[in-house]
């Protein structure tokens, strides 16, 4: 009896509560009283959003999710976490996944390359042609030109979208302006001025290169190979083209890559992984190297390290390998991305539309660390140059000053036991500086496992 | 019988929850992970095929796990012979000799194993750095050092991990074998003297056969622990690198399964897991001698 009257109770509790649901979704202050709320159908959903925390920090994620919740009345359950990958990892071995999910991919852990290996990530191609939350402009026409065109938010190359574009960072070699004022070197527009530098350099105990690990060769090698072959090249090397390893461009960027490894720090190496990368960056900052591949991040990043007396960071194109050739930097992005196996895949479509609003655009160039110091997320939409300060302005004009933007990366394919694509084309670098691998042992290592990824391409 | 029944049934509740709790978290996964070493599956997608053993067969042509399992193998008899070693010959002075300060070095060789491995991992790095780093530097005082050492390189890195290791296991065997050491009745040593037998007769022919039983199954531990820490270790101090050179099984089971095989990894885990237990029956069996009472 008792029960039954706990149950009649709870009925009528819930039924009063869907009544006020109901009320605070016609009073909604956004509510277009021509054609109704547009986001009525979303009324009382709440959507997870999961987002890695990196240098820009936390507090951006929180404030764009407060803006999305007034904007569009949809709740957000928002995640962020320095190891992201464990914290929503297990949930979703479970079959849990959040709505939208905020890593890149190229992160060790790889767990946006294994959604995408795994077909599991949903199309979002309609996204592209949504309204903006808020603004009556279409998605579209709001991300800059190049970034939607790529095989990092295309990866199936059908010309169907899976992954937004986020936050890009121009990438290039950095170095310290100051000591190229000092000695009055001129920064290498050709390969062949590179070498002549590293040359002048090592005569004053100054190494040419350095790099953080040899995953950073990633944006290095994707530049390098534009800057090779053009783009005709780079497409057919990241499809892993039969005979492309053959061709003079493959060979005249192993040559590069080869030479680059003989006039490198040679204790590089020893400290490229996870817990000793910042000792190669301080390299650069104490002036025992000149350069090293990196992003706009390393600002912030080694802030508070100490450096050589009239540091001053530099950052430029890779150089041209000819006189007159253009010089590439490769625009880093991040990935947002709904799991097909989300609950609410249309919210979580909103939700990646107003990331591109003027509102977030602006929380995420505003964005502060946890300290208060700013990091600012540069979203990749048109006329965010207006919103750039301090280093940024010089970093992110490096396109304007002639050098052309490579984007792109390695074609996906079906998992193959021992053969991944930083363990082929990147880790083998600190090998080649240690002298332990020659570059026509590793290209031959590359045609083999080129081979291999050719046939389970995606 | 009412009785009985009633005493069996109380003994079975009191059983129960520490049986199913060992049965859904230690049995069933285990289980599992040898199915899943016999499908072609992601770690996040539903779909799986059944193939047989032919993620076992892709692993015996796999380079990458051979070098692993090499390394794995490399550590567990180097870090178990010198550990052992060194934790015997500690325990038996600091037990056996007065020294000043016992209670003192009993700490300090302690002090490492409640450290956590990240921790170590940072103290190496600072031990290791190439440049101004504590090893090269005391090195250079004897030695030219403009090519320092390159600790973490790819020549030396698997000796670095083996030094970090020792360092750490060190103290806590040490402290095991002690306290064995320390239930070996004095009078046997007593008598021995009379015999005429020196310090390091008697370590061998008193103290080693009386803790025999002690050091079985430490050799056990040893097996289980190295092959369990060696992937803490490579995880925080090199992560796997450089090119590689220090990937362990464990560690190559993780970047497996990161690469999307998970099936695979889970091969991986199976061979790992047969290969310790294996070896530890083996250590086991030769290691046999007739308890000595005392």
């Amino acid at each position: 009896m008792r029960m039954k009257k706990l149950f009649a109770g709870a009925l009528a509790l819930s039924m009063s509560m869907s009544l006020v649901a109901c009320g605070s979704s016609n009073t909604n202050p956004s509510t277009n009283e021509n054609d109704g709320d547009p986001y009525a159908k979303f009324a009382g959903t709440t959507i997870s959003v999961a987002a890695i925390e990196t240098a820009y920090g936390t507090k951006m994620w929180e404030d764009v999710a407060a803006a999305f919740e007034k904007e569009t009345g949809i709740k957000v359950k928002l995640t962020t976490e320095k190891n992201l990958e464990d914290v929503i990892g297990a949930a979703m071995q479970g079959g849990e996944f959040p709505d939208v999910i905020h890593l890149a991919t190229g992160r060790p852990a790889g767990l946006t390359e294994q959604f995408i290996k795994d077909n599991n990530i949903a199309e979002i191609t309609d996204v592209l042609s949504m309204t903006v939350p808020g603004e009556d402009v279409k998605v579209s026409d709001k991300i800059a030109g190049g970034f939607t065109d790529t095989s990092l938010t295309n990866p199936y190359g059908d010309g169907k979208t899976y992954l937004a574009p986020m936050f890009y960072s121009p990438c290039g070699l950095f170095y310290n302006q100051g000591l190229f004022e000092e000695k009055g070197w001129t920064v290498p527009t050709t390969w062949d001025e590179m070498w002549e530098l590293g040359e002048k350099a090592r005569a004053e105990g100054i190494y040419l290169f350095t790099y953080p690990t040899a995953g950073y060769f990633d944006a290095f090698l994707y530049a390098l190979m534009y800057s090779v072959g053009g783009p005709e090249f780079f497409d057919a090397a990241t499809h892993y083209e039969e005979g492309v390893w053959d061709t003079e461009e493959a060979k005249t960027c192993f040559e590069i890559l080869g030479k680059l490894a003989s006039y490198t720090n040679p204790i590089t190496p020893a400290q490229a992984n996870q817990q000793d990368f910042t000792q190669n960056q301080q390299l650069v900052l104490d002036n025992k190297a000149l350069f090293m591949p990196n992003g706009t991040w390393i600002v912030g990043e080694m802030a508070p390290a100490p450096r050589a007396e009239g540091f001053k960071w530099g950052m430029t194109a890779l150089p041209a390998v000819e006189k007159g050739g253009s010089g590439y930097s490769y625009t880093w992005f991040e990935q947002a991305w709904i799991p097909a196996g989300a609950e609410n895949i249309d919210a979580g479509k909103l939700f990646l539309a107003f990331l591109y609003s003027d509102t977030a655009c602006e929380i995420f160039a505003n964005a502060t660390d946890a300290d208060g110091k700013p990091t600012p997320a540069i979203q990749p939409v048109k006329g965010i140059a207006d919103k750039l300060t301090g280093d940024n302005v010089m970093f992110y004009s490096i396109y304007d000053n002639g050098a052309k933007a490579a984007m792109g990366n390695f074609a996906p394919f079906d998992a193959i036991p021992g053969i991944e694509v930083s363990g082929v084309f990147f880790e083998p670098i600190n090998s080649l500086v240690s002298g332990k691998l020659t570059v026509d042992q590793w290209m031959a290592d590359i045609k083999a496992a080129s081979d291999q990824m050719r046939a389970n391409l995606k | 019988m009412k009785k009985n029944i009633g005493r069996g049934g109380f003994l079975a509740a009191c059983i129960a929850p520490a049986a199913i709790l060992f049965f859904i978290f230690m049995i069933l996964p285990t289980l599992n992970v040898f199915r899943m070493s016999l499908y072609q599956r992601g770690a996040y997608s539903p779909e799986e095929t059944f193939i047989g053993f032919k993620n076992f067969m892709m692993l015996l042509n796999d380079a990458q796990f051979i070098r692993s399992m090499q390394n794995t193998i490399l550590l567990v008899v180097v870090v178990t012979i010198v550990t052992f070693a060194m934790a015997l010959i500690f325990a038996g002075i600091l037990t056996r000799e007065k020294i000043k300060g016992q209670n003192f070095f009993r700490i300090v060789f302690y002090i490492p194993n409640i450290l956590s491995i990240v921790v170590i991992a940072g103290i190496f790095s600072a031990i290791y750095k190439p440049e101004n780093g504590m090893l090269n530097s005391i090195l250079g005082l004897f030695m030219d050092m403009t090519n320092p050492i390159l600790w973490k390189g790819e020549s030396l890195v698997m000796l670095s991990i083996v030094m970090a290791m020792i360092w750490q296991a060190v103290g806590y065997y040490m402290v095991m074998y002690m306290a064995s050491m320390s239930a070996v009745p004095l009078t046997m040593y007593e008598s021995a003297q009379l015999d005429g037998a020196n310090r390091v007769q008697q370590f061998f022919q008193i103290t080693i056969p009386l803790i025999w039983t002690n050091i079985r199954t430490t050799l056990t531990f040893f097996i289980i622990s190295t092959i369990n820490m060696a992937f803490l270790f490579v995880k925080a101090m090199t992560s796997g690198g450089p090119n590689g050179a220090s990937e362990v099984a464990l560690s190559y089971m993780y970047s497996q399964k990161d690469a999307g095989l998970f099936g695979y990894s889970m091969a991986i885990g199976v061979v790992v897991f047969l290969f310790s237990f294996a070896l530890s029956a083996l250590v086991n069996k030769v290691t046999e001698r007739q308890t000595l009472e005392y």
